[in-house]
């Protein structure tokens, strides 16, 4: 499983029902389930990846973030998970609505386009940014909506939705020393996890505090859990702002 | 079109229902019987079993040679020792559908308390098309006699594909805590109108033929061969894809063999693709019966589960416990991907655990009945997934129960 996957296994209570849209080959899915006990199910949009899971007992059904979410009813998750996908397809703030209307939660990881190594290429160059992470040219590469990390906070602001942890990290998922500042986060930050709760929901008043957890890093655990906290989108914003 | 000799009188395993069943229709069927074939061992907890649900034109000899034709069961490449679906693991069952030709309680039955004209009343006349209309829902109920007949309380899963697939949907419909897992195959919620055409024309194939006599073509023992033969004919090319029968056959030419020596003619030549349809009808007629193929279209035609749920089919499905694995065949235009897709999203506004695999395959809808390592794959995972969430033991440690003696 990719390190960025832990991570996002590691925001998941256990039992829970989850979601993971673009699942690919069903590896956090299956850790879930062997883990944490969880009802997790997937969504992937490539079918040699949709039969490879479903061949290993995995319940993943073919489809897209963009036309699939409709479907299900409103409630029907603990977690929705969209992992690295986000930028890739067709109506992002679509998206993220229908995932926090068919889960409770939802857990939102991205490349960010603000990273410095990104904004230095472009005004030394001025052609568009070849990195690691985005690593494809203009003219082919699926991420058609990048975006950066001040932005995504911006857009959960204007949607109401509430950002219950966040963590930036470099491309492998490994690193991540800025988790005081949306700013630093958006310069030093290779990509981007949020947990999201509609803001009309009341997590921790409802006594649902246990799902509320911390982020722990595997690197450092410690350090990680003093320094995470819950971050209002407000004071987001301000900080971002 | 030669005449077939009738349909062999083979002894099928029966089970008998004497209480019957009352169908759709408000006819009440008594006594009811049905044609089976179990391969494998019924586990102690008697929870392994799994139900394999044939096609129009398929019957219960899933994993076994024919006993009319010799060749090998319709789905021996799939139900076997160490197969998708393992016999080693699992207990499977296919029967005959109610209203078929294998045994099965069918309009080749004897209706009870028919004479043939009262002076002797122990002879009893087939039903022909006085058999009741038969539904897809009827022929499911019909199992679920049989499955409780068997001692089995609960089905691990429920698998079949085309008609087969509508009987899995029906299963899961009606008796949702009965079924742990659905497979549902190159399958749709509700026949839709160019298939009920395509059985149309098959149905007027038959109706065409002088020997069908209104059905009650038993009388004198002939049978609407060439009928049922253009009707299967017609029915195959929807089984295939264009792809397969240009791949198969092209534009390939084969002299009749009954007129090689011929002078070329408007028909000296045939096409081989026009050699091999005319196998497919003349052995078809050797194993159905055509009153039988009009029953069991005409259940295909009333098939549409949502009708029954104010016309959604989320509600159909509502609050079910099952797993369910939708797969359909990227080349099927009879039961396309889109009607499949319909089903598993259906499934997910009922929040359903489903999974969906659209196999790519130029083989058309018979896909199901191919070498698609790729459906070999999905089942055979799906089925191990389900195993695991279901408690099923790794093997079966009783031989104790073999199930199925009537």
């Amino acid at each position: 499983m990719r390190l960025d996957q832990k991570l996002i296994a590691d925001m998941i209570a256990p039992n829970s029902r989850v979601l993971d849209i673009g699942s690919g080959d069903g590896s956090l899915i299956e850790h879930l389930f062997r883990t944490r006990n969880c009802d997790a199910r997937g969504i992937e949009i490539d079918m040699a990846e949709v039969t490879r899971a479903v061949a290993h007992g995995l319940p993943v059904m073919h489809g897209d973030a963009d036309s699939d979410l409709a479907h299900y009813p409103d409630g029907a998750f603990d977690y929705v998970v969209l992992s690295r996908t986000l930028q890739a397809v067709e109506r992002p703030r679509e998206v993220l609505r229908q995932m926090l209307r068919i889960g409770t939660r939802a857990i939102v990881s991205f490349p960010n386009f603000g990273h410095w190594q990104l904004r230095w290429q472009l005004l030394l160059r001025g052609r568009m940014p070849m990195t690691d992470t985005w690593s494809t040219g203009w003219y082919e590469t699926p991420n058609i909506h990048p975006c950066t990390i001040r932005d995504f906070v911006s857009l959960c602001g204007s949607e109401g939705y509430a950002i219950q942890s966040w963590l930036a990290v470099d491309d492998k998922g490994g690193r991540s020393p800025w988790r005081r500042s949306i700013q630093m986060a958006n310069l030093f930050g290779e990509q981007a996890l949020f947990l999201l709760h509609r803001k009309d929901f009341g997590v921790g008043a409802s006594g649902d505090t246990s799902t509320c957890q911390p982020i722990a890093h595997p690197a450092g655990s410690a350090q990680a859990s003093r320094s995470s906290r819950l971050l209002d989108v407000a004071e987001a914003a301000d900080e971002a702002g | 079109m030669d005449q077939p000799t009738v349909l062999a009188e083979t002894i099928h395993r029966l089970v008998l229902l004497p209480q019957g069943l009352t169908l759709d229709c408000g006819v009440h069927l008594a006594p009811l019987e049905i044609a089976l074939c179990s391969y494998g061992t019924l586990n102690r907890a008697a929870d392994n079993a799994i139900l394999v649900c044939h096609a129009l034109t398929g019957d219960q000899y899933a994993a076994e040679p024919h006993p009319v034709t010799g060749k090998p069961g319709w789905w021996s490449r799939m139900v076997g020792s160490g197969l998708p679906i393992d016999t080693d693991r699992y207990f499977v069952l296919c029967m005959n559908v109610l209203g078929g030709c294998m045994g099965s309680t069918g309009p080749r039955s004897p209706r009870p308390g028919s004479g043939d004209g009262s002076t002797e009343p122990h002879i009893s006349m087939p039903w022909g098309t006085d058999f009741p209309p038969i539904t897809i829902r009827d022929m499911v109920r019909a199992q679920r006699l049989v499955i409780a007949e068997l001692g089995i309380e609960r089905l691990f899963a429920v698998i079949g594909g085309s008609m087969g697939g509508m009987q899995v949907l029906q299963w899961a419909a009606t008796y949702p805590e009965l079924v742990f897992a659905a497979v549902p195959i190159a399958t749709a919620p509700f026949h839709s109108a160019q298939n009920i055409a395509f059985n149309e024309v098959s149905r007027q194939a038959i109706f065409a033929d002088p020997d069908w006599q209104g059905g009650r073509y038993w009388a004198d023992g002939r049978v609407p061969a060439r009928g049922l033969a253009v009707a299967r004919m017609m029915a195959h090319i929807t089984y295939l894809s264009e792809e397969a029968l240009t791949r198969k056959f092209g534009r390939r030419l084969r002299r009749d063999p009954y007129n090689a020596e011929a002078p070329l003619a408007l028909f000296g030549e045939m096409f081989e693709v026009e050699s091999y349809l005319r196998h497919q009808g003349s052995s078809f007629v050797r194993r159905f019966d055509a009153n039988s193929y009009l029953t069991i279209t005409r259940a295909m035609d009333y098939f549409d589960i949502a009708a029954d749920h104010d016309g959604d089919l989320a509600v159909a499905f509502r609050n079910t416990n099952t797993r369910f694995c939708v797969i359909s065949f990227s080349s099927d235009w009879l039961f396309p991907t889109a009607q499949s897709r319909a089903v598993a999203r259906a499934l997910n506004r009922a929040a359903a655990n489903v999974s969906f695999v659209e196999i790519d395959s130029d083989k058309g809808h018979d896909a199901f009945l191919l070498d698609e390592p790729a459906l070999d794959r999905t089942i055979r995972g799906f089925l191990a997934g389900a195993a695991e969430h279901a408690g099923l033991e790794q093997r079966p440690r009783s031989h104790a129960a073999s199930a199925g003696q009537a």
